[in-house]
């Protein structure tokens, strides 16, 4: 693999999600982990640009980081006493670290085509007939295959960012595109902010 | 970041060379520049205030007191950093340094020239806010992070004083983007030199984000967050030395920052005579800009009182963000509607054939800014209506206006 400076910046955010995320759920303290969310958060984020996808990566650090996390440590600072406990919050932890490792795994496989196919043959089961290595790089064949980017290689960095916004603006807003769920969601959302107001209204019957 | 790797090329660097220098250059200057800035503002503002009191403000350091900030520094540099016991060190240590970083990180996409940008993301406007919105962050690890009773309110009022005035800054921030119909800063500068300035379509829209631009800096009369009477310093009260010159710094830079970003986004940004013959023309005429908008918001610091609390959220959410939502659905209506001018022509013709649309715009706007207001009062008369009411049966024998204030 060639060492560029776009795989340091990768390393350094995979690093930045992969160690914050780990913080999240090792750290004693409530308060850090939610801490460690934002930082985790902030690695996604970067892994965003990298991925020359800026309207997302800005997104992530407005909703996730500014809107999202400080709402966690807003519940955490308001909770009673959920600050400062130095013993395991509860004993479920094997149960949760089985849910995550299955996630993690059915995660892996759906993505590992996208990634290298060589090596998960080698590590599935080689070319065996029915193995998981055979049945990934079948996955693999089905994905469609941009005829244009394997020709022109490195794109220029701008015409993709204009390309990016527009196509998500119109991609949310045309009838061929995702018109009806933006439209649900954002009345599934009006309602949500609705019901808040009228729960936490005080009684004025 | 062009501008200099040009300059570079013309003095002979090959053109490789000159990019990657021009990068590492603008980034030093870029945030050199803005970092030392507020050593200028401080007393820009000193004086400002100074007068505004009547009093003469720093004259002793230098001529006309300019050098006054120079020690200041000196002296705060010096100082101890004193960690009070129990406080959490690595969030009480990061916070400032975050705060620092969430304002300079915004100048990468104020232009300031035709060329002359740090980078010109194609989603600067958005960039832009979400990068401001880190000091949240800054703020509730300071807050928390110091273990003090009123650093801790503190940091719980920043969240719903920041948070809040985000809404009605993002809807006015909205509005030279759809005007524009892009989000890069340049080109919203770019399409205020096609046509008007954005202001003259819309300057309700330019006070609401200047007002709520003051409500995220959290200076007077929006100062809840530090408000001296009722919380000492707020979420800052620990700290000392270099790492509250930090918050200081931070502050002050993005007040002036307001100036720059309202400038961009109104006032035509770097725009004015001669600015494409001589690109540098451009930070003259930013700065200029800038520091009137500075001017504005140092005038409200220093004229008004503080708000309270109720009353801040009160007026950002049933002033700023009802009209900002309404303002920005009547200026898109607006927008669509008016036959679009010719804009082939020269400078003096795009302006005479935008004339009607902008002048339309322009009355809109400004009508629902008088009417809005207008609301406004009258909403506060009715309710220093009921407060003197209440008073006057309270204390019969008093003159209402001697008794004692009451909610």
């Amino acid at each position: 693999m060639e060492i560029t400076w776009q795989t340091i910046a990768f390393a350094a955010f995979a690093v930045m999600t992969l160690g914050g995320g780990l913080m999240v759920v090792l750290s004693r303290n409530l308060w850090h982990s939610a801490l460690f969310l934002m930082l985790s958060l902030f690695g996604t984020s970067g892994l965003f640009v990298l991925l020359v996808a800026p309207f997302l990566a800005a997104v992530q650090v407005l909703v996730y980081i500014g809107a999202i996390a400080i709402l966690v440590l807003f519940a955490i600072m308001l909770t009673r006493r959920m600050m400062g406990l130095e013993e395991t919050q509860n004993t479920q932890w094997p149960a949760a670290a089985a849910v995550a490792l299955v996630l993690f795994l059915i995660l892996f496989v759906t993505v590992s085509p996208l990634v290298d196919e060589q090596w998960f043959k080698d590590i599935l089961g080689g070319d065996k007939k029915d193995g998981l290595g055979q049945r990934i790089s079948t996955l693999n064949a089905d994905l469609p295959v941009d005829p244009d980017a394997k020709d022109s290689g490195v794109v220029a960095n701008e015409d993709l960012n204009i390309v990016t916004v527009e196509a998500i603006g119109e991609a949310l807003v045309t009838r061929d595109g995702f018109v009806l769920p933006f439209e649900l969601a954002s009345i599934l959302l009006t309602a949500a902010l609705i019901g808040a107001i009228v729960v936490a209204r005080e009684d004025e019957a | 970041m062009y501008y200099v790797s040009e300059l570079l090329k013309d003095a002979g660097l090959s053109d490789g060379l000159a990019n990657t220098l021009g990068i590492y250059i603008s980034v030093i200057l870029l945030a050199t520049v803005f970092l030392l800035l507020p050593i200028f503002t401080i007393w820009v503002e000193r004086k400002v205030a100074a007068r505004f009191q009547n009093r003469v403000g720093p004259n002793r350091v230098g001529p006309f007191g300019l050098l006054q900030s120079i020690p200041d520094v000196v002296k705060l540099l010096g100082k101890e950093l004193i960690f009070p016991r129990n406080v959490d060190r690595i969030p009480y240590m990061v916070s400032p340094v975050l705060m620092v970083m969430s304002v300079v990180m915004t100048v990468a996409v104020a232009p300031l020239g035709p060329n002359i940008i740090g980078t010109d993301l194609s989603i600067g406007a958005l960039y832009f806010v979400a990068i401001s919105s880190l000091a949240t962050i800054g703020v509730v690890m300071a807050g928390w992070g110091s273990n003090n009773k009123y650093a801790l309110l503190g940091a719980f009022r920043t969240v719903a004083q920041l948070i809040s005035y985000e809404i009605p800054l993002v809807f006015t921030l909205l509005i030279p983007v759809m005007l524009a119909g892009t989000m890069s800063m340049q080109k919203i500068v770019d399409f205020q030199g096609d046509n008007y300035w954005v202001f003259f379509y819309a300057p309700a829209a330019f006070f609401i984000f200047v007002l709520s631009n003051l409500g995220e800096v959290g200076r007077s009369p929006f100062d809840l967050i530090e408000a001296e009477s009722e919380l000492v310093a707020g979420f800052m009260i620990e700290y000392s030395g270099m790492a509250f010159a930090m918050f200081y710094l931070a502050e002050f830079l993005h007040a002036f920052l307001i100036g720059v970003f309202a400038a961009t986004l109104f006032m035509g940004g770097w725009q004015g005579p001669f600015v494409q013959d001589v690109p540098a023309l451009g930070i003259l005429y930013l700065t200029a800009k800038a520091f009137f908008i500075y001017f504005l918001t140092m005038w409200v610091r220093l004229t008004l009182p503080r708000f309270r609390i109720d009353q801040m959220m009160a007026f950002n959410w049933k002033f700023l963000v009802p009209v900002s939502i309404v303002h920005l659905l009547i200026t898109g209506f607006f927008w669509k509607v008016l036959p679009e001018p010719d804009v082939t022509g020269n400078f003096i013709e795009r302006l005479w054939y935008g004339a009607p649309r902008m002048l339309v715009m322009f009355v809109v706007s400004a009508l629902l800014l008088g009417y809005s207001l207008r609301m406004l009062r009258n909403a506060i008369l009715r309710v220093r209506e009921e407060t003197t009411a209440k008073l006057r049966e309270a204390y019969p024998t008093a003159h209402p206006t001697t008794a004692p204030a009451g909610d």
